[in-house]
């Protein structure tokens, strides 16, 4: 049964070279600098080891080796035995789009920095000049020197802001960058029409600084949803999802589930997780499905069933058939109402957006009347012009343009040091609005795994025994006693008695684990439902001696009802939306103090639920991780979810937390409300610094030095603001642990 | 003011220079692990583990 040695073909990358294999790996446990030197010393010694190389930033390992050699498999097993655990990515999940985006960025504000740098140069020598005795002829001579570094490089390094405002005014929207692409090209135009008629003022400087101080708030902002990212697709790589493929010749071979198609047939071991969608073919068992519906107890499934990925076997051994993802029925529901839901929110306008429709009208329209104004006061049309489009270079949306960018990035850095990933970037805004959290129950008021609750009632002997001989089982229950083992070894010869449980002879004693009918202990056992009515109970009996019954049930999160109480402070209305039974509901329901909850929900009637609560004007936040949410979490105005939940419910949430506790949630939502807090006096600076420059510009006092000094100026001050959001704790008192 | 042709272009072309240098280090990916290599100038690759003695304490093994 264990002939078979995990299958990495689908990860290698063969090169061109003559039988050199590349592979890159995600590897969990790195600390610091000494793993680096003890995993590259350790794998350089192997033979065939090309290279080994690893990244300390995002924990990734770059590995060549010689085919003839040495295989993927070996090395992962040195990598294991370092004490390191390494799981391979998808290749087609390794975006370098990605990465060469953030290098594009890179690149065009290099050219920004050097060409603003130099033109700054000498704008400042034919300022200074002004005011002393520079020549008509040098200044000439630097003004186009000036736009012969400006026109080039504002031409490459400002493409990203041309092309998204090109893309916003032909759908009829306005954002950002359209003012900034306006803004810039009249700079250059008028720069060299001034230039033309031997004018005292050019404004390349400020164009170009305009796209440098821009570039740097984008190249951050793209960094920072990069690195989050990467984390991500680490914790996907480490939660290594391989299935077991019967090939024809009924050979087992474990492969990555991105290489399971559609027809294949695929074995899933008693107490292993389903890494697939499919319908059982042969077997019966007992399934978890808590990961999918919420439901927590287990349910019983045969030959033509359906089983979905992310569900928990249960004692029995199943061969099930693959099915393309969303011809299952709960499946093609879940992605029919996701889709919807995610249409829906795109409509949601972004804060920077909205500042921009309302910012873009009024500059311009200031700059039309003062140019019609001077025009009628008899200046002639040309200089009236010309103060026109210094209103718009003096009101170019620096400030504005870095405003929220600035604070997105402080903001999400601060988030992941309190253990929650960023998915979008405008989920802070939308989570600082919310007024109402929706929790799903299973996997997020209680644990993602089930627990032993009367440990204290056991005396110490017994439950390190029942937790050994449970070593030999295979059912997940059993799998929740056999973590209180410690390091030992399982009893030898022990059996397993199918849908019972395992017994073994020590000593001429025997050791019985399992059901209660199995070990004879049904008055116990009775005893123990009255007080544990949700408990799958588990007996154990030595010999002859009275058994003891153990209860396993889903926990409440240790800092769940600290949470709630938080949250009721903060002024939340509570609710609970769960697919499971109305009693386990009703439990949790009542020992966190939520006074309104609904049980055995499915993924539709929570979309109605908060619909309804939508349309009564609430904002809806909603925290869950069943693939049941998903519709769900796409629909609320926000939504989080833990990083135990299916892979579908963590793309659809904006925010991901980590760890067991609840508390990021807490953290996440005071930092939204403080960052949300600092992007609007963000934009107040900025519109500030308008109300003063726009009416000096209309007089027509604004010259080059002016526009410089006021663009950099505020584009500090915005910055320096974002920073606040660091300021000050946020989340539950004294309880901030910080994911480092 | 004739220095001035002789300093411009001279100024232009070290800017250019740092700028060139620049584009060759982010493509060939010198920016791409800036903790590891940090870390990389303290490490003794080319000598034997005998020194263990005189290595800093967090590269002991």
């Amino acid at each position: 049964m264990n002939a078979h040695a995990r299958d990495w073909s689908a990860f290698v990358t063969p090169s061109e070279e003559d039988g050199v294999c590349r592979l890159d790996l995600a590897v969990e446990g790195i600390t610091c600098a000494a793993c680096m030197v003890q995993i590259e010393k350790g794998l350089g010694a192997q033979p065939g080891v090309k290279r080994a190389r690893l990244n300390l930033t995002s924990h990734r390992l770059a590995l060549e080796w010689r085919d003839t050699e040495t295989d993927a498999g070996t090395v992962i097993d040195v990598l294991e035995s370092l004490g390191y655990r390494a799981h391979p990515f998808d290749p087609g999940r390794v975006d370098e789009v990605e990465k060469a985006e953030s290098q594009k960025l890179l690149r065009a504000l290099a050219v920004a920095a050097f060409s603003s740098m130099n033109i700054m140069l000498l704008s400042v020598s034919v300022w200074a000049g002004n005011a002393s005795d520079i020549t008509p002829e040098t200044r000439d001579l630097f003004h186009w020197i000036s736009a012969l570094l400006a026109l080039p490089a504002a031409a490459y390094s400002g493409q990203t802001f041309y092309r998204s405002a090109y893309h916003a005014v032909r759908t009829g929207r306005l954002n950002m960058d359209v003012p900034i692409t306006i803004g810039v090209t009249l700079a250059l135009a008028l720069s060299i029409v001034e230039t033309i008629n031997h004018a005292d003022h050019a404004y390349y400087e400020s164009a170009m600084m305009l796209l440098f101080f821009l570039l740097i708030g984008r190249w951050l902002d793209h960094n920072m949803r990069r690195r989050t990212r990467s984390f991500a697709e680490n914790l996907a790589a480490l939660r290594a999802e391989a299935a077991t493929q019967i090939l024809a010749d009924g050979s087992l071979r474990e492969v990555p589930v991105s290489a399971v198609a559609a027809g294949d047939r695929v074995l899933v071991r008693p107490g292993e997780r389903v890494s697939v969608d499919g319908r059982v073919e042969e077997g019966t068992s007992e399934i978890d499905q808590s990961l999918v519906t919420g439901e927590t107890a287990m349910a019983a499934i045969t030959a033509g069933d359906e089983v979905f990925a992310g569900t928990l076997n249960g004692p029995g051994q199943l061969v099930v058939r693959v099915v393309a993802a969303g011809s299952g029925t709960l499946l093609d529901d879940v992605n029919r109402l996701l889709d919807n839901a995610l249409e829906a929110k795109s409509r949601y306008m972004h804060l920077a957006d909205r500042a921009a429709s309302l910012y873009a009208p009024l500059v311009h329209g200031a700059a039309a009347a003062a140019f019609l104004g001077w025009w009628l006061a008899g200046i002639g049309w040309q200089p009236a012009l010309v103060i026109a489009i210094s209103v718009l270079i003096i009101t170019c949306p620096c400030a504005l343009g870095l405003a929220i960018p600035a604070v997105q990035v402080v903001a999400s850095g601060t988030l992941f040091r309190h253990g929650l990933l960023l998915n979008n970037g405008d989920g802070i805004e939308r989570l600082a609005g919310a007024d109402t959290v929706v929790f799903d129950k299973t996997g997020t008021l209680t644990s993602p795994d089930q627990a032993l609750t009367n440990a204290a009632e056991c005396a110490p002997g017994t439950l390190a025994s029942a937790a050994r001989l449970a070593l030999s089982s295979r059912h997940p229950i059993a799998a929740v006693i056999a973590a209180h083992a410690g390091k030992v070894e399982p009893f030898a010869g022990a059996e397993e008695v199918p849908g019972q449980g395992v017994r073994v002879l020590i000593d001429g004693t025997e050791l019985r684990l399992g059901s209660p009918a199995f070990c004879g202990a049904e008055t116990e056992a009775a005893a123990l439902a009255a007080r544990h009515p949700l408990a799958s109970l588990v007996a154990w009996r030595a010999g002859d001696r009275p058994p003891t019954v153990f209860a396993v049930e889903q926990t409440v999160r240790p800092d769940a009802a600290a949470v709630v109480e938080a949250l009721k402070a903060r002024g939340f209305a509570i609710e609970i939306l769960s697919g499971d039974r109305p009693s386990a509901v009703g439990e949790v329901a009542g020992r966190l103090g939520i006074e309104t909850w609904k049980a055995g929900q499915r993924p539709a009637d929570k979309i109605a639920h908060i619909d309804g609560l939508r349309r009564a004007g609430r904002r809806v936040l909603m925290i869950g991780d069943g693939l049941n949410d998903a519709p769900s979490l796409a629909a609320a105005d926000v939504s989080i979810s833990p990083v135990t939940a299916v892979h579908v419910s963590q793309a659809a949430a904006d925010f991901v937390f980590l760890g067991e506790r609840l508390a990021p949630v807490v953290a996440a939502i005071d930092l939204s409300r403080r960052a949300h807090r600092v992007m609007r006096e963000n934009l107040w600076i900025a519109a500030g610094y308008n109300a003063v420059a726009v009416p000096l510009a209309i007089a027509g006092y604004v010259t080059p030095l002016i526009a410089a000094g006021a663009m950099s100026g505020s584009s500090i001050i915005v910055t320096l603001n974002a920073w606040r959001t660091r300021l000050g704790r946020v989340g539950l008192p004294g309880r901030i642990d910080e994911a480092d | 003011m004739n220095i001035l042709l002789l300093t411009i272009p001279v100024a232009l072309a070290l800017g250019l220079i740092f700028l060139v240098l620049f584009m060759w280090a982010l493509k060939t990916g010198q920016f791409e692990d800036l903790d590891g290599a940090a870390h990389r100038v303290l490490l003794n690759d080319d000598v034997e583990d005998e020194d263990n003695e005189t290595k800093p304490d967090f590269l002991k093994e």
